[in-house]
């Protein structure tokens, strides 16, 4: 039991929660990375100085970073102890990106810095940032095709880019030249590691008003109150065995689906999560590192208790069993950029699927969950330059106990907003045909699926390559409690009179393309909740007369029966219908 | 006889007025106050009683200054108007789709339901280029049918929305014109008109947010103006807009949309002109209310604006507002453990009802307001007075087994915790929202009002190391204040989205005067009330690449390529503290604000002279303990109205007033200055709490 008064601890949580605050704000402020400026694609934390464990997160950082960065500082703390690295000093800032050492793909850079007060190491603060390129085979570092990490891009090892305090220009001559755009990426290094010192500063500020020694023990105070904390809410779970799935389409070169299945065991306040009749490890860029694995899973549950503060006592009650063998724990060489924008989220789908059975009240039938990602790279002849285009869409979310499914979604992983069309016409040669709502893909149920996104754009000028990494092409995102599964993703590319669907439904790589050719893509709509024979018939008939619905899908779907113009529910027609569940099917 | 003025706000709870009579004749201004109860159904009730209730015939009122709360409660009660909307093929559901967001990042759940149902968003064939060029026609006789559509489904107001219009307009005011022939009435808003700006989710959501509040705003300015006019009051009144500045009430239902969320830009106007007043040119505006509380950030004199607000979620209203940000802390705010044990406050709220456990009105669960009670801050004699169904060891009670007890502290030891913890949250509230506008709150005032504002403020101020307070003389009647010292104002944006280098600097200088045209015409319909105009041009710019836009204000001098250029840079380093040269600056938008200026008014007036006393001892109305830090304090307590000028008060003390309590925080000293505010010296952040060890 501690000894600290009460207002002490939550005065110190505050300031340590303030303080990520801070680094998050800072680094988007001043990133130039438009992946991070504006998508928020970073993160920022306190980590213990000898565990590595997370003390503290930022509240703005992207989901997926949730418990990530754990990892990472832990295998830097080991790799000092075993010797393979140097150990810290004040001033040194470490830069890792390795996905095996506790990362996510190539792209999300880490860095790590010792933080000293008075001469001792108190923590590490660390955080991560999505570069728009770390090299590799095509920009940006997604490759569908990549079948080992070196075509995805340059591996750092963590290593010092700043060797007390100053910049070690070498390591940096390395990084930019072997990465695109390099000219950049110098503010971005410079963005991270003004974050870093943010949080120093106020972290400073911090222990000078409370003492070291209070604040270390109010860290171990709050990690045993959040580890009690989340075990209060895996108590109210219903004890007992569940098994989900999840399905990732295919690798993206190997053409067969991967079966992400869980059994998850509640018991008491502990979840306990088996992975490990999951597929094996692929030949694509679909494969999960661990830290990746285990991020997911926690986000997952964050989504599903988003009051629980994010921090290592949280995660305490949780058992992931080491998924060995499995894609879910890719080794050096597998290629793993997939699996912080997709398999993360088809891990989390599995976490909804099993727990939406057991607490059907708290969590939603499955999310669009994909990011969507469709890349077009050109050279606009009336610009004289090539470009890259990216577009990242949602999709609906799943129907839950309480309403409807939300319609476009952002990703499960994701926090970031679409770009206009204006604004993409505006940098592409492209235009956009349409940008509406998917009718009719929200799944059916009591409470019914979000709907997905439905766009189609033409280049209008110059060659270019179209590649796509998606999911849920294959099988659409999961109902519950007998609800309908939502539309699958559809992809379509329309060159000339030719129609082109891609081989893996949802993955692809340099499709040329030409002027006046088009791309169309179709997003998942959201899972629906429960039977779709007891949603209410106004509820159909509004959503028939907003168009998000045929009158036939209507009777279809949801047997309810609507006639004449006003599209009035017939009630004994729908009586009857719903009596007799296979007249209506039929 | 002098001119008599009035300002009045209408709020949630209550609708405020001031009354200002000029100074005349060797007769000093003077004014006079009246709070009365807001009537929802009809706010110009409330407004007629307010004047009634300040004792003056309307017909007696040279001009009236309104803020209403009107078209902002009906958009967040969805009590709109019926809406329809014509937009470009392919693209009928941009209001719906959004930005691909969800609510809130963690919790895959949430409902949004755009102003316009689908039903009634209805396209048509036509599509504009980014360059204005016009990529498919206009089909006119299927425009002309969609809006027949639209009219016989009942929509009152219709919407024309169309990709690219801030580029080329041409079709959007083409289906105008064809409306204009057969709509039944005037509400036609042309997504342009109002915002000139790209991104069509933004400025197609603010158009129809125009659009869905238009004939309501329209309708009760007439019913106030015919009140107005049954009382006698001859001419026209000027109505506030939520970027500070007011606009003649004939002309604001036009951009109806512009009024939305103008309650709070008053009050920050107020700010911003009474510490300009007092000396102060950078002050933070914190205005702790029952429910959430309002921050805004005032530089140079000037509240900072906003093209980037929002509503509530999906309801981006992309004007320029003053930026005020809402914090979800106020004196109703509940005191809570959490499964893990820790203490907890907010945000959940006891509201107005079932309100503080102190109101009698029911509560039962620990709130900021009780809190204060129980430490003496507030009266409890006054407070528990209101209503005897509830005494102090009922609210007691509560305490202790809600905190105190789970806790292991004293009930004072456990409100004084809870006070502290509320303190910490909205302090790194503020700071992270003038840290994300580049500023170290540190070199910031802080002017509070609101009920509970100048309660909290000298703790709050020493927390974040700010050096002084200011609490003006009316803290309650903030808001009404600000409708009376607004000034004449109109904003105008209007999207270049071009490389600076690409810039036609002669089309730009003729946007800038067309804005300005259009200004000074708003302007005109009031110019009897300007004394003085000014014109304002600054511009929206970012790097090649960029996604987020720094405003910056018209360079000296002339306005050419490479001055904006110069401007852009130093106001991007002084932000960013970042150069770069080697990347090309876009200029995004070009705006025109055109300010007609009003006579000053004489803040002193505010304050009553008469009832000052002698000396300090003898404005001490009671003695009372008070709880500070973790100490009773015998403390005592002073009423405002008494405190002789210029007098130091020496904290710990309490200063009462009709409409507010001032904590005046140990080691901290307030002062009277000679315009009524009272202003308190924090001193330098001494570390409050030591290590334990």
């Amino acid at each position: 039991m501690t000894t600290l008064d009460p207002l002490t601890l939550a005065v110190v949580q505050n300031g340590l929660q303030q303080v990520c605050n801070e680094m998050d704000l800072a680094f988007s402020r001043s990133a130039f990375s438009p992946v991070i400026a504006e998508a928020d694609d970073r993160s920022d934390g306190i980590y213990h100085r000898d565990s590595g464990e997370l003390i503290a997160q930022g509240e703005g950082g992207l989901p997926v970073f949730v418990g990530t960065m754990q990892h990472s500082t832990m295998t830097i703390i080991e790799r000092i102890a075993q010797g393979v690295t140097a150990p810290p000093e004040d001033g040194d800032i470490y830069i890792v990106n390795d996905p095996y050492l506790g990362g996510t793909h190539l792209m999300d850079v880490r860095f790590a810095m010792p933080f000293y007060f008075r001469g001792e190491m108190f923590c590490w603060l660390s955080n991560t940032g999505h570069w728009p390129d770390t090299g590799g085979a095509v920009p940006g570092g997604f490759s569908a095709r990549a079948t080992e990490v070196e075509q995805e891009g340059l591996r750092l090892p963590p290593v010092k880019l700043f060797k007390r305090g100053e910049m070690d220009a070498e390591i940096l001559a390395i990084i930019q030249s072997n990465i695109r755009i390099a000219d950049q990426r110098i503010g971005d290094i410079k963005a991270q590691a003004a974050a870093l010192h943010v949080g120093a500063r106020r972290l400073g500020e911090l222990l000078e008003r409370h003492g070291t020694e209070t604040v270390d023990e109010a860290i171990r105070e709050m990690r045993r109150r959040s580890d009690k904390l989340m075990r209060s809410y895996i108590a109210e779970i219903p004890d007992g065995v569940y098994e989900s799935e999840a399905i990732v389409d295919s690798d993206g070169v190997v053409d067969a689906p991967l079966v992400i299945a869980l059994t998850l065991t509640v018991a008491g306040d502990e979840l306990d999560f088996d992975f490990s009749r999951s597929s094996p490890p692929c030949r694509g860029p679909m494969n999960s590192v661990i830290a990746t694995t285990y991020s997911s899973v926690y986000l997952a549950i964050k989504h599903i208790f988003p009051d629980v503060p994010i921090s290592a006592g949280v995660f305490e009650p949780l058992k992931i069993r080491r998924p060995e063998g499995t894609f879910l724990d890719a080794r050096y060489p597998r290629p793993v950029s997939g699996c912080a924008a997709e398999v993360s989220q088809r891990i989390a789908e599995a976490v909804f699927a099993a727990l939406v059975q057991a607490i059907p009240d708290v969590v939603t039938a499955a999310p669009a969950g994909t990011s969507g990602n469709f890349a077009l790279g050109g050279h606009d002849p009336a610009k004289a330059r090539s470009y890259v285009m990216y577009q990242l869409t949602g999709g609906g979310y799943g129907g839950n106990a309480q309403h409807d499914g939300l319609t476009n979604g952002c990703s499960t992983i994701g926090i970031s907003k679409a770009q206009p069309v204006e604004v993409l016409e505006q940098y592409y040669p492209v235009l956009f045909r349409k940008y509406a709502l998917r009718e009719g893909s929200g799944g059916a149920g009591r409470r019914r699926g979000g709907f997905g996104l439905e766009y189609e754009v033409e280049i209008l000028r110059g060659e270019a390559r179209a590649s796509f990494i998606m999911d849920h092409g294959r099988v659409g995102p999961q109902g519950a409690l007998g609800g309908g599964e939502g539309a699958r993703n559809r992809i379509r590319v329309i060159r000339g009179d030719e129609d082109y669907v891609p081989p893996h439904l949802s993955k692809d790589q340099d499709i040329e393309v030409g002027p006046g050719d088009r791309v169309e893509v179709l997003t998942p709509g959201g899972g629906g909740y429960g039977p779709a024979f007891e949603r209410s018939p106004d509820a159909v008939r509004r959503d028939v007369q907003r168009g998000y619905y045929t009158a036939e899908a209507a009777e279809r779907l949801f047997a309810v029966r609507l006639a004449g113009d006003d599209l009035a529910v017939d009630e004994a027609a729908t009586r009857a219908l719903r009596a007799d569940p296979a007249a209506a099917a039929s | 006889m002098a001119r008599m003025m009035a300002g009045i706000d209408v709020g949630g709870t209550f609708t405020d007025l001031v009354l200002l009579e000029a100074a005349g004749d060797g007769v000093p201004a003077r004014v006079r106050v009246a709070k009365t109860p807001t009537t929802p159904e009809n706010q110009a009730h409330g407004v007629m009683r307010a004047i009634g209730e300040a004792g003056i015939a309307p017909a007696a009122l040279d001009l009236v200054l309104h803020g209403t709360t009107t078209t902002t409660n009906a958009v967040l009660e969805r009590k709109v108007a019926k809406v329809g909307l014509v937009t470009t093929r392919g693209f009928r559901d941009i209001l719906e789709l959004g930005r691909r967001t969800r609510p809130a990042a963690y919790g895959m759940r949430g409902e949004f339901e755009p102003l316009v149902p689908r039903e009634r968003r209805l396209e048509v064939t036509e599509r504009m280029r980014v360059d204005g060029q016009v990529h498919i026609p206009l089909d006119e006789a299927e425009a002309r049918a969609r809006i027949l559509e639209l009219r016989e489904m009942g929509c009152e107001s219709l919407l024309i929305h169309f990709l690219h219009a801030y580029a080329n307009p041409a079709h959007e005011r083409r289906v105008g014109e064809i409306a204009a022939e057969i709509w039944p009435n005037g509400y036609i808003t042309l997504g342009h008109e109002l915002l000139s700006e790209f991104r069509e989710y933004e400025r197609g959501t603010t158009a129809s947010i125009n659009a869905a509040v238009q004939p309501i705003l329209e309708r009760y300015l007439a019913r106030l103006r015919s009140e107005l006019a049954d009382g006698g009051y001859g001419r026209d009144f000027l109505v506030m807009n939520g970027n500070g500045g007011t606009v003649a009430s004939r002309l604001v239902a036009a951009s109806a949309a512009k009024t939305v969320m103008s309650g709070p830009a008053s009050g920050v106007k107020a700010a911003a002109y009474t510490a300009r007043a007092a000396g102060m040119a950078d002050v933070i505006s914190y205005d702790m209310g029952g429910t959430s509380t309002d921050v805004a950030l005032i530089r140079g004199g000037e509240p900072e604006v906003s093209s980037e607000l929002q509503i509530a979620y999906g309801l981006p209203v992309h004007l320029p507002m003053i930026d005020v940000k809402t914090i979800g802390a106020g004196g109703g705010s509940i005191g809570w453990i959490d499964a893990g044990g820790i203490l907890k406050v907010g945000p959940e709220s006891a509201g107005a009802r079932p309100g503080p456990i102190c109101y009698g009105r029911g509560g039962t669960r620990p709130t900021v307001t009780d809190a204060n009670m129980l430490l003496g801050r507030l009266d409890p004699e006054g407070l528990l007075a209101v209503d005897a169904a509830v005494t102090r060891g009922d609210v007691e009670a509560i305490f202790q087994a809600e905190l105190a007890r789970p806790l292991g502290l004293s009930v004072d030891a456990a409100a004084s915790a809870m006070l502290t913890i509320a303190n910490t949250q909205m302090a790194g509230a503020i700071r992270m929202v003038s840290l994300a506008r580049g500023h170290d709150p540190r070199d910031f005032a802080l002017f509070a009002f609101g009920g509970a504002g100048p309660m909290h403020a000298g703790a709050l101020a020493a927390e974040m190391g700010l050096p002084r307070v200011l609490i003006p003389a009316r803290p309650g009647m903030t808001n009404a204040l600000g409708c009376l010292v607004a000034d004449l104002r109109q904003d105008y944006v209007n999207t270049v989205n071009r490389p600076l280098d690409e810039v036609d600097f002669d089309e730009l200088g003729a946007l800038l005067a067309d804005q300005r045209a259009r200004g000074e015409a708003a302007n005109a319909e009031e110019r009897g009330e300007i004394t003085e105009s000014d014109v304002r041009h600054s511009f929206d710019m970012q790097f090649v690449g960029q996604t987020h836009i720094l405003t910056v204000a018209a360079p000296e001098g002339a306005l050419t390529r490479e001055s904006l250029a110069a401007r852009f840079a130093e106001a991007y380093f002084e932000r960013f503290a970042v150069r770069l040269p080697e990347i090309r600056a876009v200029l995004v938008n070009a705006n025109t604000t055109v300010i007609g200026y009003r006579e000053p008014v004489d803040l002193a007036a505010l304050a009553d002279p008469t009832g000052r006393a002698a000396s300090l001892e003898a404005a001490v109305t009671s003695r009372r303990p008070v709880y500070f830090a973790d100490a009773w304090r015998e403390t005592p307590v002073f009423s405002r109205e008494r405190l002789p000028a210029g007098a130091d008060v020496a904290g710990p003390a309490i200063i009462e007033q009709m409409d507010t309590t001032i904590v005046i925080e140990p080691g901290t000293t307030a002062r009277l200055d000679d315009i009524g505010n009272i202003v308190v010296d924090v001193p330098l952040a001494q570390p409050t709490r030591r290590a334990a060890e």
